[in-house]
């Protein structure tokens, strides 16, 4: 909805793209950061240059084919030792604060 | 035997030793423990240690071997440090974050329940680049580690407390993983041996993901036929990893003794990238690196030159698809079922954005932004799906020279650099990812590589040797290492104790 | 002015199995305590990695092989990124660029006319944990993540939402029927997004779409839909303009309303998920899962009629669940009746199991043992209310019905020496009816039969015992 990325656009614009990644940055830490993403990206923009016409992507590092699980139930961990990790924790169950939609 | 011995026991000394009834595993272990009480201090090569917790490992050990298990157990009773990357029940794993403070692993990765079967003593965590983002452990929430060689250069990275343990004698092996070289790298900056198993060869599972398409975990020793015990122990398929596969894993501890006892590279082709050669090289490093091809041919190796057209595609390509991965993959810390958590946070939006801005380091936040940036809706085409197709590019490369070649391996520099000062290059993130140039094709292809030792700085830096072989081809890989390894003695040369001594910056 | 609506549907279903997605924790299991069926993988801890569910893809191939799609021999995972405490590694793993099924449909039939509904695609995915929100928190049980998930998504062929409403009822049939899911809406085995739109008649182009998001009551969709056509085409008349949103369905006050949008919702940021390689199928394990797909409901329903001569009527009612289905069927086998199996399976039977609130998988009486009762009714060998009586011991006790008939000794007296003799009582006692037969009542012999019955307690054939008496009173 709110989407500010466009075709056009060559610069990140690095709050909202750390706020898309549930990061927030302070003033000079964003100012630092953009300066350092805009090098990288115009780095890693030296792609554009390489013709990749009709190059399969690689999707697949593995070369695995078919790999599963079959259905029968193994060992979970037990609910002690779950929520034993838990930051905050309540009737058992993981706690957030209120969801503000 | 005395502490001084056994601190310079290896992982096959070890174990004979043990067998011969010289020592045993509590003994080695506590000797080891003392050593990580001296030199922690100036090396911070480690982020946690409990002695208690591996003398009981190591008297469980004995207890075993006693009971006749040494027979089914190959590392029965060996310590070895892991990389705080990697979950080991009942420690704590923090991939060098602060945000994974406070976290104890509930279940063990795959390569420990494989380490624990063979009986190994799991001594020590060593220290990381957060999230295994970088090349020095400068990012590390728990601050560098120093190189043994030189405490005010850093060891590499991101297994550097891999390296530096194993180079100062905390442990006789290591584990570390390699994204795009961090085995490799600090291997070679540290003087010892690293091998980067192929992509799908060593499960993942239980290893915190930084880019799921690249990371492998492998060994860190003195030697190569070290390094092949530990990786015997671990490779294999895995139900958990889909992404492992069941190829045959042959004989790897065979295959570098077989090699260190032949001395000889008859019959081996050995390719080597024009672009590997290229300027920009530290001239030191590339002068041994020419000097270990003169070794090569001289121990009957065949050397041909070839090409890997897109490794200046590599860093682009790599830094890139890494930090898209990353980015999902380091989603998952923000707070809600395990490590820390911004406890003033008055709704779940300010839970995410404080706890994961508290938590995460610079480079992290980085990386982070960086992949969700081209992973962006108007984005993607350029960068992320380019990329992928660059990838195709850069494992034709070694397609070609491999099956196209005919090259048994191919050889080079690990870096660009010999280990460099703390701090140097920290202010400027692109110079750091530069000196990846030479290991991230080897992740992005997904082929196996190793870095061992061919020689000394002026000023006394090591410098690795960096050889790569084809998927699957890690037993011919031990033997060729392993040959090279045995007419030279760069393995055998450690940092000197006043340097260890006075490490403390 | 009138408009045309198109209506599409993107239908979630919670596929049967033991186990969840990516992990071999139990599913399904949703009167456990909370976050008791969680492992390293669906609480999403630090290295835990997925492994597909082999049931899972078999069961949504099953499921696009009965609707006529193409089955992808090759379809990949995708993680699809949004930040919400449901989904524990904050990333969905799903299927965006290659789904497992593309393309095929179902027929729907509304008012006697029939319609095709085409799909897009089917999908594999995973759900997400259960949130109990709070005043001030919301609290997260875990067992619920990671439990395989299809996602079908329709082509907006629908147009009113009594179609809408009968494509989901023909799905949930379907799908229950192949056992592919239990479809059970209250515990939200089967949840829907309803994708709606209106143009003018006469127009080709679809007009906005408005979404209504996580339906799980067909009562409510079909409200929930009925309101927003309405809803557009007022904004419409009125000189408004619509716009692409996404609302929510709010059942007590009748009414839809927009979802305040997270302002970042929209980028999910799909690339493939390098934790799975492509999901490779190859062609004879695609037509082994073929061979398994059981007949689906229509088809047996005309079968059943042509098969069986059964009325519509009862083969709608017989097909209407699968178990019931499949135990008719081989009580029917069994029997050289079937039309009376079925009248005792549609009467007897699902009277008997609703009294006692059983299904049929726990009945003790056998298919065989209701044909071979049918059968002994049929010989005459016993008489209607004894073969009831005989029915009620094998449901409630099980066993053969042969035996329970001698043992019980209800076979019917045919007898005809005895039948004499009490055809004789039954004059001598009764001179008044005897009278009145013989002039002409023919009302007169029924009562003479019914104490022939009497006498012999139930167990005389009464055609038997007709007979005699008239041969006796003959004149």
């Amino acid at each position: 909805m709110a989407m500010d990325f466009s075709e056009t656009a060559d610069r990140m614009d690095v709050r909202y793209v750390a706020a898309l990644a549930r990061i927030s940055l302070d003033g000079a830490e964003a100012e630092e950061l953009q300066s350092q993403l805009d090098g990288i990206l115009a780095y890693v923009g030296e792609l554009k240059k390489l013709d990749v016409e009709g190059v399969p992507a690689f999707d697949d590092a593995s070369g695995v084919e078919g790999a599963w699980h079959e259905d029968e139930p193994g060992e979970c961990l037990p609910h002690d030792v779950a929520m034993s990790l838990a930051p905050l924790e309540r009737h058992g169950q993981f706690v957030v604060p209120k969801i503000i939609e | 035997m005395r502490k001084d011995e056994l601190i310079e026991l290896g992982v096959g000394d070890a174990l004979d030793a043990m067998a011969a009834g010289r020592t045993s595993s509590e003994e080695l272990t506590a000797a080891l423990l003392e050593r990580m009480d001296a030199l922690q201090p100036q090396l911070n090569a480690l982020t946690w240690y409990d002695a208690e917790d591996a003398l009981a490992q190591a008297r469980a050990a004995d207890a075993e071997r006693a009971a006749g298990a040494a027979e089914t157990k190959p590392l029965l009773g060996v310590p070895i440090a892991i990389k705080d990357l990697l979950n080991v029940r009942g420690q704590p794993c923090t991939a060098g974050s602060n945000i994974l403070k406070g976290y104890t692993a509930p279940y063990d990765a795959t390569v420990i329940a494989r380490l624990r079967a063979a009986g190994a003593v799991m001594v020590s965590r060593a220290n990381t680049d957060e999230f295994a983002m970088g090349g020095s452990t400068e990012t590390s929430a728990y601050g560098p580690s120093k190189n043994p060689w030189d405490p005010t250069r850093i060891p590499g990275g991101s297994s550097g407390g891999s390296a530096a343990a194993v180079a100062a004698r905390l442990a006789p092996a290591a584990l570390g993983s390699d994204t795009g070289g961090s085995i490799r790298q600090p291997a070679s900056f540290c003087g010892i041996t690293g091998l980067k198993p192929t992509y799908g060869r060593v499960s993942r599972y239980g290893c915190t993901a930084f880019a799921s398409s690249l990371d492998q975990v492998g060994p860190m020793a003195r030697t190569v036929e070290d390094a092949a015990r530990v990786y015997a122990v671990i490779a294999g398929a895995d139900p958990h990893d889909a992404t492992t596969r069941a190829e045959p894993l042959g004989d790897p501890v065979g295959a570098a003794r077989g090699g260190a006892a032949s001395r000889s590279l008859k019959g081996v082709r050995i390719g080597l990238p024009r672009e590997y050669f290229s300027s920009g090289t530290d001239p030191e490093v590339e002068s041994l690196v020419r000097a270990a091809v003169e070794e090569c041919r001289r121990l009957g190796a065949e050397t041909v030159d070839v090409s890997l057209p897109h490794t200046q595609y590599g860093i682009a390509c790599y830094y890139i698809l890494a930090p898209a991965e990353a980015s999902a993959n380091l989603a998952r810390y923000e707070g809600v079922r395990y490590g820390a958590r911004a406890r003033d946070a008055e709704d779940l939006l300010a839970l995410y954005e404080q706890t994961r801005s508290r938590g995460f380091g610079a480079e992290v936040k980085r990386r982070v932004i960086l992949g969700t940036y081209v992973l962006g809706s108007g984005f993607y085409d350029a960068y992320y799906a380019r990329a992928q197709k660059v990838r195709t590019l850069v494992r034709r490369d070694f397609e070609a020279a491999f099956a196209g070649g005919g090259c048994d391996v191919l050889l080079g520099p690990v870096a660009p650099t010999p280990a460099f000062r703390l701090g140097e290059r920290t202010a400027d993130p692109l110079q750091m990812y530069l000196g990846d140039i030479f290991t991230v094709n080897v992740n992005l292809a997904g082929v196996c590589a190793m870095s061992v030792p061919c020689g000394f700085t002026a000023a006394g830096l090591p410098v690795g040797l960096h050889l790569v072989g084809p998927a699957f081809g890690e037993d011919r890989l031990l033997s060729v290492a392993a040959a090279y390894q045995a007419s030279t003695d760069w393995h055998l040369r450690r940092p000197p104790e006043e340097t260890l001594d006075g490490a403390m910056v | 002015m009138t408009y045309i609506a198109s209506i599409g549907l993107e239908v979630h279903v919670q596929l049967k199995t033991r186990t969840k997605m990516f992990c071999s924790c139990p599913a399904h299991r949703e009167d456990d305590p909370p976050n008791t069926n969680v492992c390293p993988v669906c609480l999403g801890l630090p290295g835990a990695l997925p492994v597909p569910n082999r049931e899972a893809i078999r069961k949504t191939v099953k499921t696009g092989l009965m609707m006529g799609s193409t089955i992808s021999l090759r379809s990949r995972f995708d993680r699809k990124n949004y930040f919400y405490p449901d989904m524990p590694k904050n990333y969905q793993i799903t299927q965006q660029e290659r789904p497992l099924c593309i393309g095929g449909g179902l027929e729907i039939e509304v008012n006697g006319k029939k319609k095709y509904i085409r799909l897009n695609h089917i999908h594999q995915e995973e759900d997400a944990a259960k949130i109990t929100h709070l005043e001030h928190s919301s609290e997260i049980d875990y067992n619920r993540a990671s439990t395989p998930l299809m996602e079908m998504v329709t082509e907006p062929d629908m147009s009113t939402p009594d179609e809408a409403i009968a494509f989901l009822t023909a799905l949930r049939e379907m799908l229950i029927y192949a056992g592919i899911s239990e479809c059970d809406l209250e515990r939200g085995h089967m949840r829907c997004d309803v994708n709606s739109s209106i143009r003018p008649a006469g127009t080709d182009r679809l007009g906005v779409k408005c979404e209504i998001k996580n339906m799980n009551t067909f009562r409510g969709i079909h409200r929930a839909l009925e309101y927003e056509l309405r809803r557009q085409q007022s904004v419409l008349e009125s000189g408004g303009t619509l716009r692409q949103e996404t609302r929510r369905w709010d059942d007590e006050a009748g009414a839809t309303f927009p979802m305040r949008s997270k302002e970042y919702a929209h980028d999910y940021r799909y690339f493939n998920e390098p934790d799975l390689p492509p999901v490779v199928l190859d062609q004879a394990t695609i037509d082994q899962w073929r061979t398994e797909i059981p007949e689906l409901p229509r088809a047996r329903r005309a079968r059943f009629v042509a098969d069986y001569g059964l009325p519509e009527y009862d083969a709608g009612v017989l097909t209407a669940d699968r178990a019931i289905a499949d135990w008719y069927e081989a009580a029917a086998r069994a029997s050289k009746n079937p039309k009376a199996v079925s009248n005792w399976v549609m009467g007897e039977l699902l009277r008997a199991l609703g009294e006692k609130g059983l299904s049929i998988t726990d009945a003790k009486i056998t298919p065989a043992a209701l044909a071979s009762l049918l059968d002994l009714l049929d010989k005459k060998t016993i008489n209607g209310p004894a073969a009831k009586e005989v029915f009620q011991i094998l449901f409630d006790q099980g066993g053969d019905p042969a035996e329970i008939v001698k043992a019980k000794g209800l076979a019917q007296v045919s007898d005809t020496g005895a039948m004499e003799t009490f055809a004789e009582q039954a004059i001598a006692a009764n001179p008044k009816s005897v009278d009145d037969y013989r002039s002409g009542k023919q009302a007169a012999l029924m009562y003479l039969v019914g104490q022939v019955m009497k006498l012999s307690r139930g167990k005389a054939n009464p055609q038997l015992a007709a007979e005699i008496l008239r041969s006796k009173l003959a004149p």
